[in-house]
């Protein structure tokens, strides 16, 4: 972990000097505010501003966990139904990949016609860009399960749900954290867009206000909390990889 | 007393004929190996016995009960070493005894220190040397609570030293426990240095084209394998592979 942190110097470099290209070119072609303010002006909105915006933050976040938690489940599950039953996986399969192509944006005001402002419209938003990926890491897990371990655990008088809890979930968890990680990211998008459907706060509701009051600083500052919270959640689901799957770590070591 | 007999059994994939009217039999504490050319259908026969396959024709009786499609009858140890990289070498070995319910710790312990993997019990198979690993696959399937255990070429992917090694220490603790076995291998040698009696199967379809009792008595040491007596039986049977008399 501290190795990892330690080779992030060189992106974070690259970061700070983007800031400082961008800071300076504001300043010298005169940029007005609204149309693009510097980074400075944007970190010393995000200090002043922060009593008014963590409550949208904390909202967020919350929306996020309970949208990921309740996707990621919902993927998983899909995922084991559908590698269970070969026929839901030929009739459902490709429903599935149709399901990803329908946009959100124009789903959302559907969904609040049909679920109202609640909870409700806002975790369906959620879940349909959460699950997908985990659904489809899952499924390619489980399918790759090697033959010779399967053969061996049914001549040794395994039965599909001994075959399926001992040997099929347990192989499949790399690719189900390689859905997660996507998955992760994904949850707090869709959070924030689910809150532009109205909401009582959040960094969606935060982002339309500051944009149809041109406070452009107040829209990169949301932006940068996305960016954060993304990122906290993907290294938390990294943590949780680290510790739920060592045995493949070591043995990639070895390689 | 016979374990597993298998009568007159047949078996086809679409026009392909496997198998024709295959016998062989099992006796209790007995060693035996099915030895045959590659393609000769010997993993379709261990398929069949371990209930994965079912027999167009014949009968396949475990303790004169028939097992013909039930699989987990038998104890199983593969090929390859087929060990499941997320579970500890203890934890690997309890799982035969796992999938059939009953589990028992201390002589799985016992097992591994006796196979001097003292210091492996807690690694990860990735850890072991392929011989090792072959070790560990076939305590596992000895410790399994079925009455046979089939051991399907076990070997052949060791090098020739790590392969003899592997012989010797499968005597001994074939001497100690006097498991019963179900052996099957193409390498003439292996199958006279370890077995009780040997079927000798032919091409494809494959049947028992000789049955063969092996003289030599137990404990065997490595020498045995270079004693006139024995290359006298390995020259037998090398014939019987060919399809002509023994000279």
């Amino acid at each position: 972990m501290m190795n990892n942190l330690l080779k992030g110097w060189r992106p974070a470099l690259v970061l700070l000097l983007l800031f400082i290209i961008w800071e300076v070119a504001v300043k010298l072609a005169d940029i007005p505010a609204w149309l693009l303010p510097p980074p400075t002006d944007i970190l010393k909105e995000a200090i002043d501003g922060w009593g008014n915006f963590h409550e949208h933050l904390q909202s967020t976040i919350k929306l996020s966990l309970l949208g990921f938690v309740i996707g990621s489940s919902v993927g998983l599950l899909t995922a084991i139904i559908l590698h269970l039953i070969p026929m839901v996986r030929e009739s459902i399969y490709p429903l599935l990949i149709l399901s990803q192509n329908v946009p959100i944006i124009v789903l959302a005001p559907l969904l609040v016609i049909w679920f109202g402002f609640g909870l409700m419209p806002k975790i369906i938003v959620i879940t349909l860009v959460c699950f997908f990926p985990i659904t489809v890491a899952a499924l390619d897990g489980f399918r790759q399960t090697p033959n010779e371990l399967k053969h061996y655990m049914m001549m040794a008088g395994a039965n599909r749900r001994q075959l399926f809890w001992k040997l099929e979930l347990p192989f499949s968890l790399p690719a189900i954290f390689s859905g997660l990680k996507i998955s992760a990211t994904y949850s707090v998008m869709g959070a924030v867009i689910s809150e532009w459907l109205g909401a009582k706060s959040g960094i969606g509701v935060y982002m339309t206000l500051a944009s149809s009051s041109f406070r452009t600083d107040r829209v990169f500052v949301a932006i940068l909390f996305i960016m954060i919270l993304s990122l906290l959640l993907f290294m938390l689901i990294l943590l949780a990889e680290r510790f739920l799957i060592r045995w493949k770590r070591m043995e990639d070591d070895k390689q | 007393m016979s374990i597993l007999t298998i009568e007159n059994v047949s078996k086809r994939f679409g026009d392909n004929e496997v198998i024709q009217g295959l016998c062989l039999d099992v006796k209790a504490g007995e060693f035996v190996s099915i030895l045959g050319p590659s393609g000769s259908g010997k993993s379709t026969i261990f398929n069949l016995v371990g209930g994965l396959l079912t027999p167009d024709e014949g009968k396949i009786q475990l303790q004169n009960k028939s097992i013909i499609g039930k699989n987990g009858s038998i104890s199983y140890m593969p090929q390859t070493p087929s060990l499941l990289p997320w579970r500890t070498i203890l934890q690997n070995v309890l799982l035969g005894q796992e999938l059939q319910g009953e589990i028992n710790r201390e002589k799985a312990i016992e097992m591994i220190e006796k196979a001097g993997l003292n210091e492996f019990m807690h690694s990860y198979p990735h850890e072991l040397s392929g011989g090792m690993k072959q070790r560990v696959a076939f305590i596992r399937a000895l410790l399994s609570p079925q009455p046979i255990i089939l051991l399907d070429e076990p070997f052949s992917a060791l090098d020739e030293l790590t392969r003899i090694d592997m012989q010797k220490w499968l005597l001994d603790i074939w001497d100690s426990h006097k498991p019963t076995i179900l052996f099957v291998t193409h390498n003439i040698e292996e199958a006279l240095f370890l077995s009780d009696r040997i079927f000798v199967l032919s091409h494809r379809p494959s049947h028992v084209i000789s049955e063969l009792k092996v003289p030599f008595s137990r404990p065997r040491k490595e020498e045995l394998l270079l004693k006139d007596q024995f290359l006298e039986s390995k020259r037998t049977i090398h014939f019987a592979l060919k399809g002509r008399d023994s000279v």
